[in-house]
């Protein structure tokens, strides 16, 4: 984290580019039967925001900055925990099936 | 640890999450991919509570229980009907959170080594009023949503004069403020982005009709991962932007294919106004023309007579929560020997893929389930298509109707069935407003009354 601001601007802007392009090839490969478990998926990772909200919380004693951090490890948590699991409720529907119909078969 | 290791880590972590969305490409694989997204998640928090300057584990530790038992509670308790509602309050957690991460950098930028207070580099500054800009948009948009959506607010859009002139003052005020707070960094201008950028969030969503709820719960969707993305920029954080940046397109590409499900460009929703105020004329029209009503035993007794049967759920099939008893009925169908299939429209339901978690959780194997371009050339070939809950979706006005608001819209060609069956509960219109001429041909019969009964009547007729 030493190197000039502006070099640390380009590495983040080429992750960026480089990220948004495996997104749309990965995104359009999901089929759209399970594009509400995506949502479910994209909510939870998009809360890895949670990050820096234990950085700020991270420092001992409190301040205002510490504050504000705790309360976004609480919001992200509630996102991360709540994401996945709605997701695994929704896949596991998909399974449930796929088994029947193998019991019929 | 040293920042190579971090970054290793945050690497390993990113590249879980990639494959956690490519699992998704089938549902065999998408329980190992959703695996594959929570251990990216633990090695992200490790990680990161692995710090040297993070130090407050209890408190740290207490705020992710709290989390994470009223995430738990809510998601295990959730009606998969109201999965809308659910993904909108999640995004608007998301914004939130953003928001709230930029303002704990902005007080105590040493801890994120961007500056210090007083002075934190510019180029941190510009990110960290991006990130709060979207993240607030994306929490008040989103707290808009969840209401139209649960009912709380009428889901009818709310339109007024110069709507989108105040729109493109606030934008610019916006724009403004965060060049003022590049260059004095205070507070109060802070939080004047916040409370602006908030306003603004709850302007962009108010005209935007409950029928286009889908491409806006997308839109917010893709705005949630774009204020991890703002972040990411302002923590120099990789796996941040890595994220960000997977979730903003899988957003955007969702309020693409549901744009395009509705024949509609995403500026046209975004400018909003669309549903419920058609006028009535066409409807009026048709007041004399005849329509053919059946009762379930009629409808038992076509359906029991016929090799093929497409069900056409929409939305009305689960808001009378039918999805059981319609299986029900696919199954003793299926018994006689008739071929049963489930054709979805890419809007139906309330959010992308919605429809198909409802139907899988009333255990309709999701190999009967298929999407429009797969199903649509084997209506000629089909002999009954049972319409249950859709409207607008069947509408052969969007081929031939130019004056239409659905012009152009991609339909499920039922019409081109033998005989077409309609579940409805009265004759109004659907959520374009618009009069469906399928109702008044020979081959349809309108099977009028509450879906979930009469699935159930049919299943009783079906089983006499």
């Amino acid at each position: 984290m030493e190197a000039h601001s502006s070099e640390v601007f380009v590495i983040g802007l080429t992750v960026f580019f480089l990220a948004c392009i495996i997104g749309y090839y990965v995104v359009w490969s999901v089929t759209p039967a399970l594009h509400s478990p995506l949502m479910g998926v994209t909510n939870a990772i998009s809360s890895v925001i949670i990050v820096g909200a234990i950085l700020a919380a991270g420092p001992q004693g409190f301040d205002t900055s510490k504050i504000f951090g705790l309360i976004g490890v609480v919001l992200a948590s509630v996102n991360i925990f709540g994401g996945f699991l709605v997701t695994y409720r929704m896949l596991s529907m998909f399974k449930k099936k796929t088994k029947k119909t193998k019991e019929k078969e | 640890m040293s920042s190579n290791m971090v970054a290793i880590l945050y690497l390993i972590s990113a590249l879980l999450f990639i494959f956690a969305l490519r699992g998704l490409s089938h549902p065999e694989s998408s329980r190992m991919g959703n695996i594959f997204g929570v251990i990216g998640m633990i090695i992200a928090v490790f990680t990161t509570l692995m710090f040297k300057s993070v130090l407050s584990y209890y408190e740290i530790g207490a705020a992710i229980l709290i989390g994470g038992a009223i995430g738990s509670f809510i998601a295990l308790r959730i009606e998969m009907t109201a999965l809308p509602q659910l993904v909108a309050a999640f995004h608007s957690l998301v914004g939130l959170a953003a928001v709230f991460v930029a303002a704990a950098a902005f007080y105590d930028p040493v801890a994120f080594s961007i500056g210090k207070v007083g002075s934190i580099k510019t180029a941190s500054l510009v990110e960290m009023s991006i990130g709060t800009f979207i993240g607030a948009i994306t929490f008040s948009g989103s707290v808009l949503a969840f209401g139209k959506l649960q009912g709380t607010i009428s889901g009818k859009p709310i339109v007024f004069k110069f709507q989108h002139l105040i729109n493109a003052v606030i934008f610019l005020l916006i724009l403004f403020l965060i060049i003022l707070f590049v260059i004095n960094q205070s507070p109060t201008i802070f939080w004047t982005i916040v409370i602006v950028s908030i306003l603004l969030g709850f302007l962009v969503v108010i005209p935007i009709g409950g029928a286009d709820m889908p491409v806006v719960v997308s839109m917010l969707n893709s705005y949630s991962g774009w204020a991890a993305c703002g972040i990411g920029f302002t923590l120099s954080n990789n796996l941040l932007i890595i994220t960000g940046a997977l979730v903003g397109a899988s957003g955007a590409i969702l309020s693409y294919i549901m744009s395009k499900g509705m024949n509609r460009s995403i500026i046209n929703v975004v400018l909003g106004g669309f549903g419920g105020e058609q006028d009535t004329s066409a409807s009026k029209d048709n007041s004399d023309k005849i329509v053919k009503q059946g009762n379930a035993e009629d409808a038992a007794y076509i359906m029991k007579n016929a090799d093929s049967v497409i069900i056409v759920p929409g939305y009305g099939m689960a808001v009378a929560q039918a999805q059981h008893a319609l299986r029900e009925m696919g199954d003793i169908l299926k018994k006689e020997g008739i071929e049963v299939r489930y054709a979805i429209h890419p809007v139906a339901g309330r959010m992308p893929g919605h429809m198909n978690v409802l139907l899988a959780e009333a255990n309709v194997p999701y190999e009967e389930v298929l999407e429009l371009d797969e199903i649509n050339h084997d209506f000629p070939m089909t002999e009954v298509s049972f319409v249950i809950g859709a409207n607008d979706v069947t509408n052969p006005a969007a081929k031939t109707d130019e004056s239409s608001p659905i012009f152009g819209m991609p339909i499920l060609d039922v019409e081109k069935s033998q005989s077409v069956l309609f579940v409805k509960r009265s004759m109004a219109t659907g959520y374009s407003g618009v009069d469906n001429e399928l109702f008044y041909r020979d081959n349809t019969t309108m099977l009028f009354g509450d879906a979930k009964k009469m699935c159930e009547d049919i299943v009783k007729s079906l089983s006499a």
